[in-house]
């Protein structure tokens, strides 16, 4: 019987996967990268993408999509940590989150309502922009 | 009978507030095991990412991480404060709130000044009447917790941190024990006090970093202390909806108490009444 690997993915809301496999291929964040039994330790951030699991005594690989993580390496386990919320370098996520810290620093210093108002509006909005990010990017996927 | 009309009011009230707390009490037990589902499900990402940073403390990363580094002296500490959004669940954030009292009376004594972040209404509506100094929240979380709300406001916390303007970071919330117990919790986040994994293997190894440690190691912390504030909000949801349950049945329990006794009065003074108006017919007829 070939060699095993153990694999996990997990996610903050839900585990995802877990079981052997002969290799599993990650969309690492400088290139795929795939991984056999006793492959060196690493850790390394992974890209949105799908992770392709091979397990043994099977001839297709299993397809599994990661928005993004991070993947860890040790000899026998492979640990993916996937991300639940859309993150990463998208820079109109960057902004987003941005605006949603100004609006916060301005919800601090609430001197007047009429800011407090605009602050909230900015606030709404930001979040609105991230709920949009997420949902092309499921519609692409 | 004014009085007896009167009694039929308060329990016609009564009946209708147990009604309502009847009502809390299911919807509070069926929304509880999903709280709890979720609570377990959020488990297996904590246990892995914090295998993830026992291994990384072993291995011989030449990039020490600030979150690792204890300040000597601490002039600030920033705080987490994870409360319910609604009220009626017991003592579940009174307890909690007492506990973050007993800390900012701690730090105020000692001269540390304190920010807050509040997750969820009751905490933040409680730092506000102390006048604390609240940096970033958030409230209106719903059933579910959502990565997605707690990153902006973990987030405010974690660059003071990085840029010194808080030397410690504190989480308060409360801890599931059961169904029946809740228990407020308080840890520290930051510095990352380095766990029992400190005794350094004799092999000589580390990780394969891509592209780089510092940029690795920095998204991995991140993502390791907003496990934990989101293991912390899942767990205070849970609570939540326990502690509400448990508090409607005991108010549902109460008011089935309090309207026996009311019908009790009710049918005892219907009964006065009624002596009292055949002993006159009586009396009256005698004296024909």
């Amino acid at each position: 019987m070939a060699m095993t690997i153990h694999v996990d993915i997990v996610s903050a809301e839900a585990s995802i996967y877990a079981g052997s496999a002969e290799y599993v291929i990650v969309p690492g964040e400088m290139g795929e990268v795939g991984i056999h039994p006793r492959h060196a330790p690493m850790l390394t951030r992974i890209k949105p993408g799908s992770v392709r699991i091979k397990k043994p005594q099977e001839d297709t690989e299993d397809l599994i999509f990661v928005s993004g993580g991070i993947l860890e390496v040790q000899p026998h386990v492979v640990t993916i940590l996937s991300d639940t919320a859309v993150r990463g370098a998208d820079l109109d996520e960057a902004r987003a989150q941005e605006a949603k810290q100004r609006a916060e620093e301005a919800m601090r210093n609430r001197t007047s309502a009429m800011e407090y108002a605009q602050a909230e509006a900015e606030l709404a909005m930001a979040v609105a922009q991230l709920q949009a990010i997420e949902k092309l990017r499921r519609r692409k996927v | 009978m004014a009085a007896g009309k009167e009694i039929r009011t308060k329990i016609k009230s009564v009946e209708n507030t147990r009604k309502i707390t009847k009502a809390m009490e299911m919807v509070a037990a069926s929304k509880m095991r999903k709280a709890q589902e979720r609570m377990k499900a959020a488990r297996p990402y904590a246990e892995k990412i914090a295998h993830v940073m026992a291994h990384l403390s072993q291995s011989h990363s030449e990039y020490k991480h600030p979150f690792y580094v204890a300040r000597p002296d601490i002039k600030r500490v920033g705080l987490i404060v994870v409360s319910t959004d609604k009220g009626l669940c017991g003592g579940l954030n009174t307890n909690a709130l007492r506990m973050v009292l007993g800390k900012l009376k701690d730090w105020e004594a000692k001269g540390i000044e304190v920010d807050v972040t509040a997750i969820g209404n009751k905490g933040l509506g409680f730092i506000q009447r102390l006048g604390g100094n609240i940096v970033s929240e958030a409230t209106g979380l719903g059933d579910a917790p959502h990565m997605e709300r707690l990153i902006g406001p973990v987030n405010v916390m974690l660059e003071n941190y990085k840029a010194g303007k808080i030397d410690a970071l504190y989480l308060v919330y409360s801890r599931f024990i059961n169904t029946m117990k809740q228990e407020a919790q308080f840890t520290q986040l930051l510095p990352l006090t380095a766990e029992a994994a400190v005794e350094k293997t004799t092999a000589y190894w580390d990780y394969i970093y891509e592209p780089e440690a510092k940029t690795v190691i920095d998204v991995l912390m991140e993502r390791y202390i907003e496990a934990l504030i989101y293991q912390a909000v899942a767990e205070n949801m849970a609570c939540e909806q326990s502690a509400r349950m448990v508090a409607m049945k005991a108010a549902s329990d109460n008011a089935k108490n309090v309207i026996g006794e009311l019908k009790l009065v009710y049918n005892k003074t219907r009964q006065a009444a009624i002596t009292k108006e055949l002993s006159e017919i009586v009396s009256g007829a005698a004296a024909v």
